[in-house]
């Protein structure tokens, strides 16, 4: 009836050592635990238990690609797009190009002319998608508005697509960054379809990261517009230095994409901090023929549409290297320098989150966790030990068990320990008991209906198996919505649930079983003591 | 050893005949629950509400809360709501959801860091844009009815529907009450409070499960009782293990709201009210339902016989 199995015992005992094991990096300093990984095969799991950002502190910032502006560009480069195809084609467009929210409309009085533009317009028209993104189709929807125009409206999927790829390009960037600042241990990553959250820990004032996060840095070497320029290929421009605008042309020279390098330094002549470049070898020419045709005229440095500088082109500058200064601290030019080695972001980021934890309130909350949890497992375990005597002995020394699997799968499965997480934890040790205190009280019953002892603990066990299993299940469905749903330090709280709820049952119905059965096989007791 | 037990073995009571109680009061207390939801309305906090908050801890001595209220009101940002937290140098600051869009947020810390930084230590911000705070709701609210939903189809699954429909009205009765305590405390209702909400949801149908099992094992082996005995027998079988879990669990909660720290108070609070309804809804909610419901033994009796067989083949 009541049998134990050697193995069985053996292999419980197996299962507690190894959670034991488990558990050992994360009491271990940090560089101990890399001496222990480097040492080890990369498949042996010694990862201390991560804590949340709630409770190490350090900030959480949520960033949102900023899809009216995405849109925008897509649709300037439609524009330009028509444009350049309607010069090719010698086509004259009567009504100029129109923008729209989505879209592009051009004007062809003469129809015949207009006939021969759809095609050319048409041409434009991709294919987007691939087979990763699940979605295809084509990037525009090109039609004959019947009133002298075309119009090129981009597609859903287009817009999509272009989104998608300005998250994972800014993933990048935004990685680069961090890195390049000396920033450590952050983790950038996509969440939803067009977020990015970044957790950096240990850090406090958020001001800086911010900047360095949610500057678009778009660099740009532009001519400064002459007065003989037409008035169309012109802009103002806001200069960083003194104040008010200067006219820059529209068209750009070199653009940061061409940038292989850019490096903090000190100008050699005045000993101001300035900012050096190098460009790849495209840039370096394209450089070199506009400044050598435009000796004496200035050309702007913009940034981020911006006018940091406007130097003099004192001669041709062919070596493909220069340098940016701008009464910049060196804080700036160091900034700068990240800034342009990292590259510009494909889209405007905004901050839609931010959660900041100080180290102080952290401790804090850590300390005050243990101390929860301690006060609450004494109190469960005293309660459990005056009711049940020895088997409340089993029962705490099945709840100690619990504790030490829950932390124990927490480490394997890489799960990071929040203070809801704590605060689940305290509540499953209330909750684990449950299953114990289904079996004892069955056993009971089945001891006043008149059964042996032998045959009541049996009973017991065997019909408090499917309550337990019943009860838990709508627990654990809980704890996994709360897990698909939740968010941040919540989730925490979902995992420490959902894993105690399994824990428990485990530990529960096998590790009481055993010591039980144990505990019978030696004393052979005529009455229960329950 | 002379052992405790809080619960009185093999009682009779008959719990059956409350429910001319019991219905009555808890449909008044779900009215109540409507009507101040509607009225008076949750306290949420910025997860849901949108808004930026800091807490601050003064760099020596006693935070002034006057003076930090007048300087707050000084930098546009609306009205500052100021409190003090457990100690006497804790302030938590709030400030509404900024009009100017999405970067409205920000603005708001710039500004709160440039007036308290020097006189404060800011040991925490958090600031939620109106977009995603509302997400924030929703995924919240949906969260909570798909775990319903769930549930439910696991009960028709393993019991006969009126069990099933009898556990949910239960469910439904906790949340409601829930809802109620939350707008009556005036408690902040933030995201660990929809956690709360979806554990108390657990433990309600946990508590009912319960109850529910012991009533078809007691119609399977009593056909002759009539539903209210049958319930009667099977709620005073399992009163002990009732009464016995909710004290474990209601220890470890009070643990937790006594200790736990700020961050989790209001957690625990809606813990342990969640508790209370729970067993009493298992009880004098749920089961009575069945009354009603007209659920009977032979119905119960062919899922018996299906599962008498996978037993029998397991002996073999």
């Amino acid at each position: 009836m009541f049998r134990l199995a050697p193995w069985k015992v053996a292999s419980i005992l197996a299962l507690v050592f190894c959670a034991a094991l488990l558990l050992v990096p994360s009491f271990l300093a940090p560089a101990t635990v890399a001496a222990i990984q480097a040492r080890l095969p990369s498949f042996v799991p010694v990862r201390p238990i991560t804590l949340g950002l709630d409770l190490q502190g350090g900030a959480h910032i949520l960033m949102e690609v900023d899809t009216p502006s995405v849109v925008k560009t897509q649709v300037e480069t439609l524009r330009d797009d028509v444009r350049a195809k309607m010069r090719e084609g010698k086509i004259s467009i009567s009504g100029g190009i129109a923008m729209q929210p989505r879209g592009v409309v051009v004007r062809i009085a003469d129809s015949a002319e207009r006939a021969r533009a759809l095609p050319l317009l048409q041409s434009l028209n991709q294919p987007v998608g691939g087979a990763l993104t699940g979605a295809t189709g084509r990037s525009l929807d090109v039609s004959d508005t019947g009133d002298g125009a075309i119009q090129l409206q981009l597609t859903d999927v287009a817009i999509n697509e272009k989104i998608r790829r300005a998250v994972t390009q800014s993933i990048e960037v935004l990685n680069r960054r961090l890195n390049g600042a000396g920033t450590k241990e952050t983790n950038v990553q996509q969440q939803g379809a067009d977020r990015i959250l970044i957790e950096v820990p240990g850090l406090q004032d958020t001001t800086k990261v911010k900047e360095l996060l949610g500057a678009t840095a778009k660099l740009e070497f532009r001519l400064v517009g002459d007065p003989g320029d037409p008035p169309s290929e012109v802009e103002q421009l806001p200069q960083v230095q003194g104040g008010g605008t200067i006219p820059v042309q529209k068209q750009v020279m070199v653009a940061g994409e061409d940038l292989v390098d850019a490096q903090p330094s000190f100008d050699s002549r005045t000993g101001e901090p300035d900012v050096n470049f190098r460009f790849n070898l495209r840039g370096g020419q394209r450089f070199g023929q506009v400044t050598s045709e435009n000796v004496g005229r200035l050309f702007a440095i913009v940034l981020d549409g911006k006018v940091i500088s406007a130097p003099r082109i004192l001669g041709p500058i062919t070596g493909g290297s220069g340098q940016i200064t701008g009464n910049f601290t060196v804080e700036q030019a160091d900034n700068l320098a990240v800034l342009l080695r990292a590259g510009a972001l494909p889209a405007k980021l905004t901050v839609v989150e931010e959660r900041t934890v100080g180290p102080g309130l952290g401790q804090d909350s850590i300390e005050a966790g243990k101390r929860a949890a301690y006060v609450g497992g004494a109190l469960v375990v005293v309660y459990m030990l005056t009711t049940y005597g020895i088997f409340g002995v089993f029962a705490d020394i099945a709840l100690a068990v619990h504790i030490l699997f829950i932390f124990a799968s927490m480490a394997l499965l890489g799960a990071t320990l929040t203070l809801p997480g704590i605060a689940g934890i305290v509540f499953t040790i209330g909750m684990a008991v449950d299953s114990n205190v289904l079996i004892y009280e069955r056993i009971r019953e089945e001891a006043h209906l008149g059964r042996t002892v032998i045959s009541s603990l049996d009973a017991g066990f065997k019909r408090a198996f499917a309550t337990i299993i019943d009860s838990n299940v709508t627990m654990f469905v809980a704890a996994v919505i709360l897990y698909l749903f939740g968010s941040g330090p919540v989730r925490g709280f979902a995992i420490s649930l959902g894993l105690g709820i399994l824990t428990s049952v485990i530990t529960a119905v096998t590790m009481t079983r055993m010591m039980i059965a144990l505990w019978y096989r030696n004393r052979r007791p005529s009455v229960l003591p329950i | 050893m002379k052992l405790l037990r809080l619960a009185p073995e093999n009682t009779k009571f008959g719990f059956m005949r409350f429910r001319r109680v019991s219905y009555p009061l808890s449909a008044f207390l779900s009215i109540v629950a409507v009507v101040m939801f509607f009225t008076v309305g949750m306290n949420f906090g910025i997860d849901f509400a949108g808004g930026t908050q800091v807490e601050l801890r003064a760099k020596s001595g006693v935070a002034d809360l006057a003076a930090i209220r007048a300087k707050g009101d000084g930098l546009g940002l609306g009205p500052v709501e100021a409190q003090r937290l457990g100690a006497q140098s804790d302030v938590m600051l709030r400030v509404k959801v900024q009009s100017g869009g999405e970067t409205g947020e920000q603005t708001a810390i710039a500004k709160l860091r440039e007036a308290f930084s020097d006189a404060y230590e800011f040991r925490s911000v958090d600031a939620v844009g109106p977009r995603v705070s509302g997400e924030l709701v929703q995924s919240g609210t949906l969260g909570v009815v798909v775990a319903i939903l769930c549930v439910l189809a696991y009960l028709w699954f393993r019991f006969e529907w009126q069990f099933a429909v009898g556990a949910i009205i239960g469910t439904m009765h906790d949340l409601l009450l829930t809802v109620g305590f939350f707008s009556i405390t005036q408690l902040e209702f933030n995201l660990t409070s929809i956690a709360a909400i979806l554990t108390i949801v657990g433990y309600s149908l946990n508590e009912t499960v319960v109850v529910l099992d012991r009533i078809r094992e007691v119609m399977r082996k009593y056909k002759r009782l009539s539903t209210a005995e049958i319930v009667d027998m099977s709620v005073n079988a399992v009163l002990p293990r009732t009464i016995m879990t909710a004290t474990t669990v209601f220890l470890a909660l009070l643990a937790l709201f006594f200790l736990g720290g700020d961050v989790i108070r209001s957690f625990s609070a809606a813990m342990i009210w969640g508790i209370f309804v729970a067993t009493y809804s298992s009880i004098f909610i749920c089961s009575p339902m069945l009354i009603y419901l007209g659920v009977r033994a032979d119905a119960v009796d062919r899922s018996g016989e299906s599962e008498a067989a996978t037993t029998a083949k397991a002996k073999v």
